[in-house]
């Protein structure tokens, strides 16, 4: 029955090509936008290097503190004190690491102005992110613990103060202090915010009192990350991180409340979204979906009727189909096949589409250091985003369809 | 076979109510040959249809073999058409998409028949109306009669115990009509198959078993 149906679906593509065109047209532009979309977030969010080891990682960023009065402050406000007391204290990860997030910066260097971010980490940084070292290695803890003057810097801050020369050993000039680069790194991209840098320093260069009693931590933002030794472990360390929360100090005083969690990226993503710290995903991927659809309903809707015309063309069919025994649900079924196989070969130009705009892009500069790509999840999603397209653009005709008595359809539908 | 009881049908439009048949009571007996004449406009493909139950009646019932179709659901009414009724159009109502034996197959499609077996069927009824050398066509290739074969062979692919046939030979010259009439004939006299005609044409008429004549909506013998 499927081979009848694939074959009709073809024949009916080719029998009206302007239709088919224009068809095919809103499909792949509309895939096509969802694709570089899914493509940019799965770089932004995935596993992509350094962050190899997101399946087993948690992230402490994002909270709440609320005062007796009800105001509140949100954000990734935390302080180093409070990692350190209660973040990195948790027995139940394997490894801790508290990082701040990239603070841009300049250095003038023989007469050149060099842009760069920097970042404070803890020696745990370079163990739970997957660098690739050009040369050398990262900093060891006890040099984090004596604020050594050592610098790791990637590939870019290489060339601009170095040349082309090798970088491990030499001295980089920053704030009054001489750091000795110990390794030099791949670029990465903007886009994976929380490993993003140019030069990574030990903790102890951050211009704060690391452990001065205050929850909120102010500019640049720190976090702290959490490797499991497997995802099984995630239930243990949320509830660990929960119950020490339980027995928090407070020495603002005017805060009377924290609402944190030990969080995946895409959970810490769904709770800066909604600004809450639910333990929920449910109504984020509703959201999500519900975006999706509506992103998708204009072309569905020009789709939909394209197919309600394709349908009135071939009502004979439909007539006949029915006289020999082809239920309403069968009909809507072999419409909707028929839906899929064309919103499918739209979805296949699209990817091949969209590989070629994003090698451009890659090759552009326009991010530097990004290289989106289509891989296997961005395959399987845009594949997803076909089918469904093709069940939200089909099921109205097919169904509207299937619903003609017989004798109406070898009518002509009328 | 099949049994209409007070049968009729309504019409409605915004502005005007047509009846197509009224208090219509008829019987089909198993192997019967039976042909429906009338002038134009008399209601006698909505008999057709509404035995074949391609059609609802406004009022009145349908028995198949005894057991009343009027509260049968889609599925169920698809089902019984499937398997018992094969029908001929006068416009032959092919499938242009598909090849000859791919519209031969389509009622044995529905039957979820394995391809092998569908296929075997499919070519043994073209054989049967004598179109085994053009069964990779597609309808446009043929001629009228063809064509209507083609129906022919479709309609008896599946073995069904009914064949309704809306004016079969009334897009064809004489020759091509006794042809298709005498491959209806034999069907009857061979199988037993029930088949009801509507037609124009007398000469055809006076070769089935029993006429009935229509005018207006209403049987008038």
């Amino acid at each position: 029955m499927l081979k009848n149906y694939i074959k009709i679906a073809f024949k009916v593509m080719l029998r009206n090509r302007l239709f088919t065109f224009i068809s095919l047209f809103g499909i792949c532009f509309t895939l096509l936008f969802l694709i570089l979309i899914t493509a940019a977030v799965d770089y932004s969010f995935g596993p992509v290097p350094p962050e190899t080891k997101l399946h087993k990682t948690l992230s402490v960023t994002m909270g709440r503190l609320e005062t007796e009065s009800g105001s509140n402050s949100m954000g990734p406000l935390f302080s180093p004190w409070f990692f350190r007391k209660y973040v990195k204290t948790l027995t139940t990860p394997k490894i801790i690491s508290i990082s701040s997030y990239f603070n841009p910066d300049v250095i003038y260097h023989e007469d050149k102005k060099i842009k760069f971010g920097v970042k404070y980490t803890d020696a745990e940084f370079w163990e739970i992110c997957d660098f690739n070292f050009l040369e050398g290695k990262g900093y060891s803890a006890e040099e984090v613990a004596g604020t050594a003057s050592v610098a790791v810097i990637n590939q870019r801050l290489r060339q601009e103060y170095f040349g082309d020369k090798p970088a491990v050993g030499e001295i980089l000039e920053y704030n009054d202090k001489r750091l000795r680069v110990l390794g030099v790194v791949e670029n990465v991209s903007i886009l994976r915010i929380m490993p993003y840098a140019d030069l990574w320093v030990p903790l102890g260069h951050a211009e704060i009192d690391l452990d001065y009693p205050t929850l909120i931590g102010g500019f640049p933002g720190w976090y702290a990350w959490l490797l499991a030794e497997s995802k099984s472990d995630f239930p243990a360390i949320k509830a660990e991180f929960q119950q020490k929360l339980q027995h928090i100090e407070f020495p603002e005083g005017r805060f009377c409340k924290i609402l944190t969690n030990a969080t995946s990226y895409q959970e810490a993503l769904a709770r800066q979204f909604f600004r809450n710290e639910d333990d929920n995903m449910g109504p984020f991927m509703l959201v999500l979906l519900a975006l999706v659809t509506i992103f998708m309903l204009l072309p569905a809707v020009n789709l939909v009727n394209i197919n309600i015309s394709r349908i009135y063309e071939r009502a004979s069919e439909i007539g006949i189909r029915k006289a020999y025994g082809a239920s309403s649900l069968t009909l809507t079924g072999q419409f909707l096949v028929e839906n899929i196989i064309i919103t499918l070969i739209g979805g296949i130009l699209s990817i091949i589409l969209a590989a070629l705009i994003l090698n451009i892009f890659n090759h552009s500069g326009i991010l530097a250091d990004t290289i989106l790509t289509i891989n296997y999840r961005v395959f399987l999603a845009s594949l997803g985003f076909a089918v469904f397209f093709g069940i939200v653009s089909g099921v109205y005709p097919a169904y509207k369809m299937s619903r003609l008595m017989p004798v109406e359809a070898l009518e002509g539908g009328e | 076979m099949i049994y209409l009881k007070g049968i009729e049908k309504v019409y409605r439009t915004d502005k005007i109510e047509t009846t197509a048949l009224r208090d219509i009571d008829l019987q089909v007996a198993k192997g019967e040959l039976i042909s429906v004449m009338g002038p134009s406009g008399c209601g006698k493909s909505t008999l057709l249809n509404i035995m074949g139950l391609l059609d609802k009646p406004t009022h009145g019932e349908v028995l198949i073999e005894t057991a009343s179709v009027n509260n049968y659901g889609d599925i169920r009414l698809a089902k019984l058409r499937n398997q018992k009724i094969g029908f001929i159009f006068q416009s032959f109502h092919l499938i242009n998409d598909l090849s000859v034996v791919d519209n031969v197959e389509l009622p044995l499609i529905y039957r979820l028949m394995p391809n092998k077996k569908r296929r075997q069927l499919a070519l043994a009824a073209l054989e049967k109306v004598g179109l085994s050398t053009r069964t990779r066509h597609f309808p446009n290739q043929l001629s009228g009669g063809q064509r209507q074969r083609v129906a022919i062979a479709r309609a008896i692919v599946g073995n069904p115990e009914i064949i309704l046939a809306d004016e079969p030979t009334g897009n064809l010259d004489s020759v091509m009509g006794n042809e298709i009439m005498e491959i209806l004939l034999k069907l009857n006299q061979e199988q037993g198959t029930t088949i009801v005609m509507v037609t124009h044409d007398e000469h055809l008429a006076k070769k089935t078993q029993r006429v009935i004549r229509l005018f207006d909506g209403a049987q008038v013998s």
